[in-house]
């Protein structure tokens, strides 16, 4: 039973019928914006995302600008009407940390070492939220980066991890993450086997952080094929005229 | 908006050089080993007018945590539960790069681990702070200040939290019919109620090396740590991967046996310096 009264696991199965190792159902789209040089859309389940990249380009202010790289500028937010509750649009502690932890999930994976004082800018919106945002918004700014155009070593991933009910369970929507006892966000670039995103928001044991890492891993690399089929579909598309 | 910092301190070429290859030989300038914390000092009740208090020096950081209750209203999904608000500033006294303000991301990212670890184990038994059921409830706040910046400020204010919070006393409280709830702050009555003991232990990659306790110095090397919070019967309460760096697997094994372990010995340490 979880923290509120509110049983979370029935037999093998999740509030929701999914298995403990279960995604919920993915989507993934690029180039939905016309402005914007990167776009991209992602839905884990009711969760919405939406991804846009400037870049590299001149900054307003140019104080932040460094000599031997690009610097990456990235904002999480979230729209006043994702959330049950009317979300008051000023950034709030949980966004601006969000967008330093989101941005230290990409900046090990974009090659900013090419265009040195240049700014290369993410703006995430978080359009429904419904558990895994920032993972979603990861995952989205990664397609969104690539969509771009921008050199990158490899595209991160990223799935959560929740203890519901005493069981490790993948991929927890926000009625696991309220009610349960864990949360472990994390972020990988799969190919280079890089974890660059690790968060826990609960308490695990030893053990159990091994497997949540594992299963983690597991969910990473699903994501990552759909990623990679998503780009392949938009790009191996076009066709150069004669 | 979150933007790559520029490296605010700047360690010489060859200095940095001699630390990575120092390290090469798990040796590090300083003489300290790689798994080796700095003196902890701890000066409790350090603030007349908190309710509980700690200055706490760590190596050359230096960080003051005040604790302050104030009667509030719980929160609509906790109506039986005392509220906790950890609030950091970087202070301008702390470093040349800090500058008078709003907490800024850093600031902000330190108090909402530190609030975690303690949310999350449940170190305060947040169940013994109602006044009024569903109405009157103790406010905690924890406020802490870094006062000057040698490195892991992190670990510092989570020390410097921990004592306050375990030196804590409760003012005198009474409940009219009514439910009128009247203060006197000059009476102390009961320590807070606590759980357990956590502590966060920041584990830092330079180069291909893992240390504890970074100095200034170590940090600026470093472009990726890992935050751990332990609690004193050995659960992980809590992670955060900071820096613009990257880790591997088993990098991050690595960190969780280190931490478990230093985890619990900073615990005792802090302990033993208060009962002292």
């Amino acid at each position: 039973m979880g923290k509120g009264g509110v049983k979370l696991i029935e037999g093998n199965l999740r509030h929701d019928g999914r298995r403990f190792d279960e995604l919920r159902s993915i989507s993934m789209t690029v180039g939905v914006l016309k402005n914007s040089n990167g776009s991209a859309i992602v839905e884990y389940g009711r969760t919405k995302v939406l991804a846009a990249v400037y870049g590299p380009r001149e900054p307003p202010a140019k104080h932040v600008l460094l000599p031997n790289r690009a610097v990456i500028r990235c904002r999480y937010h979230m729209a006043p009407f994702s959330t049950h509750e009317r979300k008051n649009p000023a950034p709030s502690r949980r966004e601006i940390e969000l967008s330093k932890v989101i941005r230290e999930a990409l900046e090990p994976v974009v090659m900013s070492e090419l265009y040195p004082r240049t700014s290369i800018d993410i703006f995430i919106e978080v359009i429904n939220a419904d558990g895994g945002t920032r993972t979603a918004s990861i995952t989205a700014a990664s397609l969104a980066l690539a969509d771009a155009g921008i050199p990158m070593r490899d595209l991160v991933a990223s799935v959560a991890v929740g203890k519901v009910d005493g069981v490790l369970v993948l991929d927890i929507d926000e009625v696991e993450d309220m009610y349960g006892e864990a949360d472990m966000p994390v972020a990988m670039a799969p190919t280079l086997r890089w974890i660059t995103m690790l968060q826990l928001n609960g308490v695990l044991t030893h053990e159990e952080f091994i497997q949540a890492l594992n299963l983690a891993k597991k969910g990473i690399e699903v994501i990552y094929n759909m990623q990679k089929e998503v780009l392949k579909k938009k790009y191996l598309s076009i066709k150069v005229e004669e | 908006m979150s933007v790559t910092p520029s490296s605010e301190y700047v360690v010489p070429k060859l200095k940095s050089e001699v630390m990575i290859s120092m390290l090469s030989k798990g040796l590090r300038i300083s003489g300290r080993r790689v798994d080796e914390f700095r003196p902890i000092n701890i000066v409790k009740d350090y603030i007349p007018n908190a309710d509980g208090s700690a200055f706490v020096k760590l190596g050359g950081t230096q960080v003051l945590v005040g604790v302050k209750f104030e009667v509030g209203s719980p929160f609509p999904d906790t109506p039986n539960e005392g509220n906790l608000m950890v609030n950091a500033e970087f202070v301008p006294t702390a470093s040349p790069v800090f500058e008078p303000g709003p907490p800024d991301e850093n600031a902000i990212e330190l108090a909402r681990v530190i609030d975690r670890s303690i949310r999350e184990a449940k170190a305060i038994d947040l169940s013994k702070l109602v006044l009024v059921p569903g109405r009157r409830v103790w406010n905690v706040w924890v406020d802490i200040y870094v006062l000057d910046h040698d490195g892991n400020l992190i670990d510092a204010s989570s020390i410097g939290t921990l004592a306050a919070l375990m030196t804590a006393k409760l003012p005198k409280v009474e409940v009219r019919d009514g439910g009128e709830v009247v203060i006197d702050k000059n009476v102390k009555t009961e320590p807070l109620p606590l759980n357990k003991a956590v502590v966060t232990v920041t584990v830092c990659k330079i180069g291909n090396y893992l240390i504890v306790d970074p100095d200034l110095e170590e940090s600026v090397l470093s472009d990726v740590k890992v935050i751990v919070a332990v609690s004193e019967d050995g659960l992980i309460t809590g992670i955060q991967k900071s820096g613009h760096g990257y880790l591997s697997e088993d990098d991050v094994l690595a960190i969780m046996n280190i931490a478990l372990t230093k985890g619990k010995e900073i615990i005792n340490t802090v302990k033993n310096i208060l009962t002292t």
